[in-house]
């Protein structure tokens, strides 16, 4: 596992259903690209963040692939419809297999 | 190119203007973190600096408002992902000892509220001025029986910022009487120096132009009390001797070591100067 990964996001606590709502989401990753080289010329392997999912009560809402060039720390922001109280589970998947995820719950009100 | 040359200097020029207006920094901004939490951010200088200064500012305001946005919410101020890992850090046992910061410290809310404020301060113990820094490792080394960390390290500023922000909206007040004065006139001292090839010392940019441009770079007055900081041109925590040593640098000057008794000196002396400011850190700054 690389070291000082840590998820945060920000889920309103509640929303008017059928509101589209901001959710902001960020990790904490050092992102390697794999094309940088260490002090004696020889490459730094690439570790980065490849993929990052949402699922809002088991249905998918989001599902990107991410690529070496994106920077150190990847925030993802984007606007999700609100259908009924629930949960969002984010996840992130490392290079080097793990996994970190993080729930978040929303009531309607 | 089908357009008049006379347009395009003319577009140029209006380019040049508007970029003007935005590149230019909102010094009346107020900050609010959080949309609930007001700092002070401009306030009358402390005594010592009545005869320079009328008003001290704190660095938020010099920079673009886009930045200046990233500090006013907790989410968007990337220096707060550090403070989530140092929490981990708070809690975890390290060293011969068996023991973490919450062993003999509790809840670092309530036990290291207004400890940044005050900081650097005399240690009657040690029978020097410390910073917290030199606290954070002398806990390591002497009650945890841990390895210190490295004074500019990436542990070691994340640790600072969650300590710091903690004490976040009290004002400065750093003591620079009694036994730390000694050390406070010998920062006063290497502030007013000049140094290097440069032949800069610290007030020739941060008292005598702080507000103008050094090359595309706005002058703040070089307050503290957003450190440490997060800064967008490293992407990490910076805390106050790693940034004096890359302004003594840039003088082209030998510079000290992080950790020193001479930029301990000139932290407090710093510090002092800022004394009335809200502690800010973690701030954000370019």
């Amino acid at each position: 596992m690389a070291s000082g990964v840590k998820p945060r996001v920000k889920v309103p606590k509640t929303a008017a259903a059928g509101d589209a709502i901001t959710i902001k989401s960020l990790i904490s990753h050092k992102m390697e690209s794999g094309q940088r080289k260490d002090k004696e010329g020889n490459l730094i392997p690439r570790s980065i963040i490849n993929r990052f999912t949402v699922e809002f009560n088991g249905k998918s809402v989001l599902d990107m692939a991410m690529e070496p060039a994106i920077s150190t720390n990847p925030y993802v922001q984007f606007e999700a419809l609100v259908p009924e109280a629930g949960d969002f589970v984010f996840t992130w998947y490392d290079d080097d297999g793990s996994v970190y995820d993080t729930t978040k719950s929303i009531a309607i009100g | 190119m089908t357009k008049p040359m006379g347009n395009t200097l003319t577009a140029i020029a209006l380019a040049a203007v508007a970029f003007g207006t935005v590149a230019a920094a909102d010094e009346a901004a107020d900050l609010v973190i959080n949309g609930d939490q007001e700092m002070v951010i401009r306030t009358a200088a402390p005594e010592h600096l009545s005869d320079v200064l009328d008003e001290i500012n704190s660095g938020w305001l010099y920079r673009k408002d886009e930045t200046q946005l990233l500090q006013m919410d907790d989410f968007d101020n990337p220096g707060m992902i550090f403070v989530d890992l140092a929490q981990d850090a708070w809690n975890a046992v390290d060293g011969s000892e068996e023991k973490s910061c919450a062993s003999c410290h509790d809840n670092v809310e309530d036990t290291m509220k207004g400890v940044r404020a005050v900081y650097p301060k005399w240690n009657e113990t040690a029978g020097e001025v410390r910073t917290l820094a030199h606290q954070i490792n002398d806990c390591r080394e002497n009650q945890m029986g841990a390895e210190k960390w490295k004074y500019t390290g990436g542990k070691m500023t994340a640790m600072e910022a969650l300590i710091s922000v903690q004490s976040r909206g009290m004002p400065v007040d750093v003591a620079i009487d009694g036994p730390a004065q000694s050390t406070w006139e010998q920062g006063k001292e290497m502030y007013y120096s000049r140094t290097g090839q440069l032949e800069l010392s610290c007030a020739n940019c941060h008292e005598e132009n702080f507000g103008n441009m050094i090359r595309a770079d706005h002058l703040s007055q070089g307050q503290i009390n957003g450190f440490p900081v997060y800064r967008l041109k490293n992407a990490k925590l910076n805390n106050a001797h790693a940034r004096f040593k890359g302004c003594v640098r840039d003088t082209r000057a030998e510079t000290y070591k992080p950790g020193s008794p001479d930029f301990v000196a000139l932290e407090l002396y710093v510090a002092s100067r800022g004394n009335g400011l809200s502690v800010e850190a973690p701030s954000v700054r370019n």
